[in-house]
């Protein structure tokens, strides 16, 4: 049965649409069939980490409003053929967001994949609230960071009140990704640990996605980066993540830089 | 100072955490509260407007949270009886 995933976080620039990119490939890798939506109506991003800014015709709007039908809108990805992408306008407004219609393209992406993933806007208004509002589950994309960790707690707050499985009172299933992570600063006590920050939003950690310069290579080439650099540290946190949205339970550990056997020797454990 | 203090003193995580508990307590509990001040609002003032006339613009509202207890000041100006007769 399918699932609809929603990445989130509130504050913006912590990593959302980089991870729900990585997330998208490493589950389409897996054999699924996945897609990813941009609901950032107006400052669409998704097409350009993705590398298909070149080739969006029509959008998640054109869909909604029904200009165009589904199949005209989808953008099937030309490095792997289960991944697809339903982009966002990058003319419209948000208000061109229906509910209604985003409910009908919802039903129609959960018929014909395994994933729907939402990349949501940041903040909390209306793009926000109809990217999570038909979500089965989430991801909390949070930074180590003090305004980080206070937004993603507001979006917890949110996904248990205002999605449509909230309101039928079923419990909405989250989970925790902390992105751009840097182990050293956190053992001298820079950086919030990861246990602190798992204890004050109390949800389950998803992975730890250390900082790395391979993320911005990836986007700069229009690369998710777990196709561009599959063997890097933050790809086989981003790969493991994947495995565990697919309930595989899995010890969380940071990957470190380094490649091959001796990175798995020494990633440190962490939670 | 103890010589745990010089240590401590070096990172800046634990500061965080803190400030972010003591923060979030205090969120979580508003957010809760404000809506059940803003119940309390309306539901008072539908009470006194089933005996008398009230005119919104002269209702004050003052709302003042505190850590231990918060208070709802409600201030409805009430027509004089004389007047609320001839106009019935």
């Amino acid at each position: 049965m399918a699932k609809v995933l929603v990445v989130t976080s509130g504050k913006g620039g912590v990593g959302k649409t980089t991870s729900t990119a990585a997330l998208g490939a490493a589950l389409a890798q897996s054999g699924q069939n996945v897609v990813v939506v941009d609901f950032d109506v107006g400052l669409r991003n998704l097409d350009l980490v993705m590398g298909a800014e070149r080739r969006v015709v029509f959008d998640l709007i054109n869909v909604v409003q029904g200009d165009a039908k589904l199949n005209q809108a989808l953008i099937r990805d030309k490095r792997l053929e289960t991944l697809s992408l339903l982009p966002a306008s990058q003319t419209r407004d948000k208000d061109a967001l229906t509910e209604a219609g985003v409910e009908r393209v919802i039903g129609e992406l959960r018929e014909k994949f395994d994933w729907v993933i939402c990349d949501s806007p940041a903040g909390i208004e209306r793009g926000a609230l109809l990217a999570m509002r038909h979500a089965d589950l989430a991801v909390v994309v949070t930074n180590p960071e003090v305004s980080s960790v206070r937004d993603s707690d507001r979006i917890i707050g949110m996904l248990d009140s205002k999605t449509l499985k909230a309101e039928k009172g079923e419990r909405m299933e989250k989970h925790l990704l902390l992105t751009r992570f840097d182990t050293a600063r956190a053992a001298r006590g820079e950086m919030l640990k990861t246990e602190d920050i798992l204890e004050i939003l109390s949800i389950p950690l998803l992975g730890i996605i250390p900082e790395s310069e391979e993320v911005l290579k990836a986007s700069n080439l229009g690369m998710p980066v777990t196709l561009n650099a599959p063997t890097s540290a933050p790809s086989r946190a981003y790969f493991d993540a994947a495995r565990r949205l697919n309930g595989e339970d899995l010890e969380v550990v940071v990957p470190l830089e380094r490649k091959g056997f001796m990175s798995r020797l020494f990633g440190r454990r962490v939670a | 100072m103890s010589i745990f203090g010089l240590f401590r003193r070096r990172s800046t995580a634990p500061v965080a955490r803190d400030r972010l508990q003591v923060l979030l307590s205090h969120e979580r509990a508003v957010i809760g509260k404000s809506d059940l001040i803003a119940t309390l609002q309306e539901e008072i003032l539908a009470v006194i407007a089933k005996h008398i006339k009230v005119d919104r613009d002269a209702v004050q509202i003052k709302l003042e949270r505190g850590d231990n207890f918060s208070t709802l000041e409600i201030d409805v100006e009430v027509p004089s009886l004389a007047k609320t007769n001839k106009a019935a």
